[in-house]
């Protein structure tokens, strides 16, 4: 009863001891179980848990799905500078932001101390660099409040990567892909996103538009 | 003293010194961009055709994550490269002969596992390419279909290039953008073209001109170098390739008279031309 009090969550409203009352008790306790007590994100366990989902669910659908890794860049000055509830401060900030710049459907977790992963299922290849992109412009812009008269700026590295599509895999290889364009990230100079390249090239519809074209002869040059 | 082809992509690592007698297989990579179009058709025939010619042919199955060359030729090895690769069997006991005159190295369904590209698995698919090199005329590498990290590794694996497409627009589109992405990221500066499947003789001939035309304007530009599509060769639409893939017999073996057996057999003079 503490635990869910301390964690913030309310008792059942149900007579104490009745099934219902149970039932719901243990609906408190999955949730927080499943949830970061600092951010109320995702925590690792759950996170893992839908990574595999997906990687399953990708394998059979094809469909795309993204996962990005997120890192807070130099978090560690944070800490030292600012000591450590500034820094706690300055993760569930970054934890705001991701979440209003993805859709409701992405699950959203933080896997490490400033360490975030947001898995992005249907999203297509098209559109994984302008999520990541608005994830780490979210973060570049706002400025944290930290006490009476000190704010601080936030960046974060991205790294990215699509799920195999049609193939089994599994949510280690895929995190480890992700994984790789964020140090790639990191080594490029921070406040960045990498995606790992997709090989999908895209076709405009110029060019198939000409492709469906008639060939067309070649244009005589006379006019030279 | 010949120069060192500029063009020729660094895939090996090796560099062969040998230029009169080749003491290397030729590899070739067959690949479409889109499935469906016959491109495991294409390298189990063209690999008889060649064999037919005299030549020493290994077919390796490239396509990790879904192979059918196994269902084409209709062999089912106990040992396969997956075998090889998780170090329970040795290499030489995964290659079988096929019914072509050929030999092949099938990949095994338990690939799939690996159908992300670990460094291991690369490595290794190096390793075996090696091994297999000085012992054959031609090694064909029969990819997976779409431009996947693993697809593209494979075909990297080659020094040639062969893409398979048929006049469909979904194929046509999709055999462009594998067009595009070997020239920009693997730069090459060469890729042949076979067209499958074209219901009137000449249709390849306009398949080829599109894809050469879009090619010409939008990747050479953007490279500012010349990329050349070069067209080897036309299969037309023929009910006898149907009836042996049923049948699950090489085209070759099944109705060597037909056309398209006849065509499968062209490409294969023009590729030892």
């Amino acid at each position: 009863m503490q635990l869910v009090q301390q964690a913030g969550a309310s008792l059942p409203d149900e007579v104490p001891g009745s099934e219902p009352w149970l039932q719901a008790l243990v609906d408190v306790l999955c949730d927080l179980s499943s949830r970061d007590a600092l951010t109320g994100l995702v925590n690792r366990r759950s996170f893992e848990m839908t990574l595999a989902r997906e990687v399953d669910r990708v394998a059979r659908s094809g469909e795309s799905a993204l996962l990005v890794i997120l890192d807070i860049d130099h978090f560690k000055n944070v800490n030292d500078s600012h000591g450590h509830a500034a820094g706690d401060l300055v993760i569930q900030a970054v934890a705001q932001q991701i979440c209003d710049a993805v859709r409701p459907m992405d699950t959203v977790a933080r896997i490490g101390g400033e360490e975030y992963a947001v898995i992005l299922p249907n999203c297509p290849q098209a559109f994984g660099r302008a999520v990541a992109e608005r994830i780490r412009q979210k973060v570049a812009r706002m400025s944290v409040s930290i006490g009476p008269n000190t704010t601080l700026n936030i960046t974060v590295s991205l790294g990215g990567a699509f799920a195999p599509q049609w193939v089994r895999s599994n949510g280690t290889l895929w995190m480890e892909r992700a994984d790789r364009q964020l140090y790639r990230a990191k080594a490029e100079g921070r406040n960045r996103a990498c995606l790992e390249p997709t090989a999908i090239s895209q076709v405009s519809a110029e060019e198939k538009g000409m492709l469906f074209g008639k060939p067309v002869t070649e244009l005589s040059e006379d006019s030279e | 003293m010949n120069a060192a082809n500029p063009n020729a992509p660094n895939t090996t690592g090796h560099v062969s010194a040998t230029n009169t007698k080749r003491a290397l297989a030729h590899t070739l990579a067959v690949t479409s961009g889109k499935g469906g179009v016959g491109k495991t058709f294409v390298t189990a025939n063209l690999a008889a055709a060649l064999a037919s010619l005299g030549q020493r042919v290994l077919v390796l199955d490239a396509d990790l994550g879904l192979a059918n060359l196994d269902v084409v030729l209709n062999l089912h090895p106990k040992v396969t490269m997956h075998d090889v690769i998780t170090g329970t069997a040795v290499l030489v006991d995964a290659i079988v002969p096929a019914p072509g005159g050929f030999d092949v190295l099938l990949a095994g369904s338990g690939l799939v596992e690996y159908s992300r590209l670990t460094p291991e698995v690369r490595d290794k698919l190096l390793e075996i390419l090696e091994t297999v090199r000085p012992r054959y005329d031609w090694v064909l590498l029969d990819t997976g279909a779409g431009i996947s990290d693993v697809v593209l590794f494979s075909v990297s694996l080659a020094e040639q290039v062969l893409v398979v497409a048929t006049p469909e627009p979904t194929s046509l589109t999709d055999a462009y953008a594998t067009i595009k992405v070997l020239a920009t990221q693997q730069h090459r500066r060469v890729l042949r073209l076979v067209v499958n499947q074209t219901s009137k003789m000449g249709e390849a001939k306009t398949v080829h001109a599109q894809l050469k035309q879009v090619v010409d304007k939008y990747v050479n530009q953007a490279l500012g170098a010349v990329v050349r599509l070069d067209l080897l060769g036309e299969i037309r639409s023929d009910v006898a390739v149907r009836e042996s893939v049923l049948r699950r017999q090489l085209l070759l073996e099944a109705v060597p008279g037909c056309a398209a057996a006849q065509a499968v057999k062209i490409l294969a003079a023009r590729l030892i031309e």
